[in-house]
């Protein structure tokens, strides 16, 4: 039993490619086979993900447990890690995965050929680059997540949506030659891709090289960044998401935190505390990046007036968040940014798939000024098939919308009681624990941006809520179906049980942020036997 | 031969910058084309430039990078060809699409001054 545990590291991958590659052999005229399929591998994928989270943090200390695969050793094999944060980020995108995947059974798989392959084959890319210990399978990973979800915005050819994702693709590959000419730079001075190794050879590069080893750091970096939508590089996620059909855009809204996730675990391991010379390098541009983010988000939170858009803002507000507290370096304010991470994960997913109910009574883009719609080019607007049988009205559906549109006000905004509020008190609790010091600069911007930020929020949040739910101007009540409206529910609900449960959740977020800045167990625990280059520069 | 490979990366790189920031969905995707050789012969050049040492141990023989080629930059560009030239197409794919559903081939959808 204890070796098929073992195994149990790799599933999260392999679950979801099997599935996607029997649906593609099953052929588009099974949709059923195809539905029950899709159903059984996210719903296991949601059981093995919390199974693997109760494994890592069971293990106290050493929360690091490594795949092997073809138990080559550590330097030569693709190694899979699993630890806090990566198990962390697996539940989050299994949860998520379950909820789109059932609010897109009641149509939106219909919408072309290949939704629900490309779907598992998502929630595949994700869950490896959540996984790999290595630069290089974190780019092939990438790669297969990015082009799932090319597929995924792509769906339904509507001029809008194809348009948005020219720029989405050529965006992204873009970065992707970054992200090699960056990977090559690193391996060209260390000799390494595997993250671990890296950790360990970074602080003993020799003095000229280390000025290359930094630039190349710094262009991975600059992916992570435009994944993460920072603010010079992150214009593409607006359009793009908002025009993504809305269980895609639900997917989507965790891909921007995989930059985040990345910035994470290599700016820690490789540039910690223990990182010699390089300790700390780019830290202040993530702070920089983050406050300007933040700033342009909530600019941009107010200034749209299209609910989808609207998501993207507050994509790019709690982007800039995560940025900016990670950038602080401190412990106890990264576990607040996770327990953040988190919220406003499950909170935008909602928030895309209450968005798709919302609009669907209503006449799309009404709340739009016609000035608007033409600058931004939504001129020609078709609705994708609506006609075709909505669903039943659910008694009491708008009040349920409305509650539910509520909530996400709530969390997004981080207003008490829900666990937006929570969040943001955690990142900003430990910064003003400083003793007799006097608090430095950037903790009053932290408090600044947060606040603002959240400020703006709720304000636009409260008038495209009395736009849609009090000023509509024709009483329909929205069609919708019971398979539609339960996944938000959960969402929100998940959020909810974040609140109340937020004692251990908050315990299990801090002790990931340990571990996260204690990078030498998650070295040692990848390669067991100390392994020093012999000399700096040997690659050569 | 460093030079001529930097100046060969050089021109591919800077010719492909140049055509990804123009107007048109042809000049984007060959452009980004350029790029990905450009990316390509830069992470075979971090193995280091020699000619006619092989990538592959004998039987006996112990690894030196003095008498080898670094194998991992060789794998590492087959990987990236091979994933390149799968964007590559899948970027064809969404430029015929958008071309077909907007009737133009400027990158936004639309002529600028229309």
């Amino acid at each position: 039993m204890t070796a098929w545990l073992d195994h149990l590291t790799i599933a999260p991958i392999l679950v979801p490619l099997l599935a996607g590659t029997l649906m593609i052999l099953a052929g588009g005229q099974r949709r059923s086979f195809r539905v029950g399929l899709g159903l059984l591998s996210t719903f296991a994928l949601v059981v093995i993900s919390v199974m693997l989270l109760q494994m890592a943090d069971a293990a106290d200390g050493a929360a690091t447990r490594v795949y092997r695969l073809g138990d080559w050793p550590s330097i030569f094999a693709i190694v899979l890690v699993l630890d806090r944060l990566s198990a962390l980020m697996l539940v989050l995108t299994a949860i998520l995965g379950a909820a789109a995947l059932v609010f897109s059974i009641a149509r939106w798989d219909r919408a072309g050929a290949n939704f629900l392959p490309l779907f598992q084959f998502q929630l595949m890319g994700l869950n490896g680059a959540f996984l790999t210990g290595d630069l290089f399978n974190l780019f092939v990973f990438f790669e297969v997540m990015l082009t799932a979800s090319f597929g995924l915005a792509l769906h339904g050819p509507e001029a809008a949506r194809v348009r948005a994702s020219l720029h989405y693709v050529a965006v992204n590959l873009t970065s992707s030659l970054l992200f090699l000419i960056g990977v090559s730079m690193i391996y060209g001075v260390t000799g390494t891709l595997n993250m671990a190794d890296l950790a360990e050879r970074i602080p003993v590069v020799a003095a000229e090289d280390r000025a290359l080893v930094e630039v190349g750091a710094a262009i991975v970096g600059v992916v992570f960044l435009i994944k993460a939508a920072m603010w010079p590089v992150g214009f593409w996620l607006p359009t793009t998401y908002g025009a993504a059909s809305a269980p895609a855009a639900g997917i989507l809204s965790i891909l921007s935190k995989v930059g985040i996730y990345a910035v994470l675990r290599l700016w820690l391991l490789l540039f910690g505390d223990s990182a010699g010379d390089s300790a700390g390098f780019g830290g202040d541009w993530l702070i920089y990046g983050g406050l300007v983010t933040i700033a342009f988000g909530s600019i941009a939170v107010l200034a749209t007036q299209n609910m989808g858009r609207l998501a993207g803002a507050c994509i790019f507000v709690s982007s800039g968040t995560l940025l900016l507290a990670i950038g602080t370096g401190h412990v106890s304010v990264t576990g607040g940014a996770l327990y953040y991470l988190a919220t406003s994960v499950l909170a935008i997913a909602a928030f895309y798939l209450l968005i798709e109910l919302v609009e669907r009574g209503r006449d799309v883009g009404a709340d739009v000024l016609a000035v608007t719609r033409e600058a931004y080019g939504e001129g020609e607007e078709e609705d994708f098939d609506e006609e075709e049988e909505p669903g039943i009205a659910i008694p009491a559906s708008k009040a349920i919308l409305g509650l539910g549109f509520m909530g996400c006000a709530l969390l997004l905004a981080g207003l008490p009681p829900l666990s937006g509020f929570l969040a943001k008190l955690a990142i900003l609790a430990p910064l003003f624990e400083t003793g007799n010091e006097p608090l430095p600069d950037t903790t009053w911007a932290v408090l600044i941006a947060l606040i603002a930020s959240g400020l703006a929020t709720i304000v636009a949040m409260t008038r495209a809520g009395i736009d849609a739910f009090w000023a509509a101007s024709t009483e329909s009540v929205p069609m919708m179906r019971l398979t539609e409206i339960t996944p938000v529910i959960v969402l929100l609900l998940l959020c909810g049980a974040l609140t109340v449960q937020a004692g251990p959740v908050m315990r299990y977020m801090q002790s990931t942020a340990e571990s996260l800045y204690q990078p030498a167990g998650y070295v040692r625990a990848v390669l067991p036997v100390p392994h020093l280059p012999e000399t700096e520069g040997d690659a050569r | 031969m460093e030079a001529v490979v930097s100046l060969a990366i050089g021109m591919l790189a800077g010719s492909g910058v140049w055509l990804i920031l123009r107007p048109r969905t042809f000049q984007v995707i060959i452009g980004l084309s350029l790029l990905s050789h450009a990316v390509n012969i830069f992470i075979f050049s971090t193995g280091g430039l020699r000619i006619g040492v092989p990538p592959i141990l004998e039987p006996g023989g112990v690894g030196d990078l003095a008498r080898h080629a670094d194998p991992l930059p060789q794998a590492l560009v087959l990987t990236a060809i091979v994933i390149s030239f799968a964007t590559t197409a899948l970027f064809l794919v969404v430029l015929l699409a958008a071309r077909g559903l907007t009737g133009t081939d400027h990158v936004d959808g639309r002529e600028r001054d229309q």
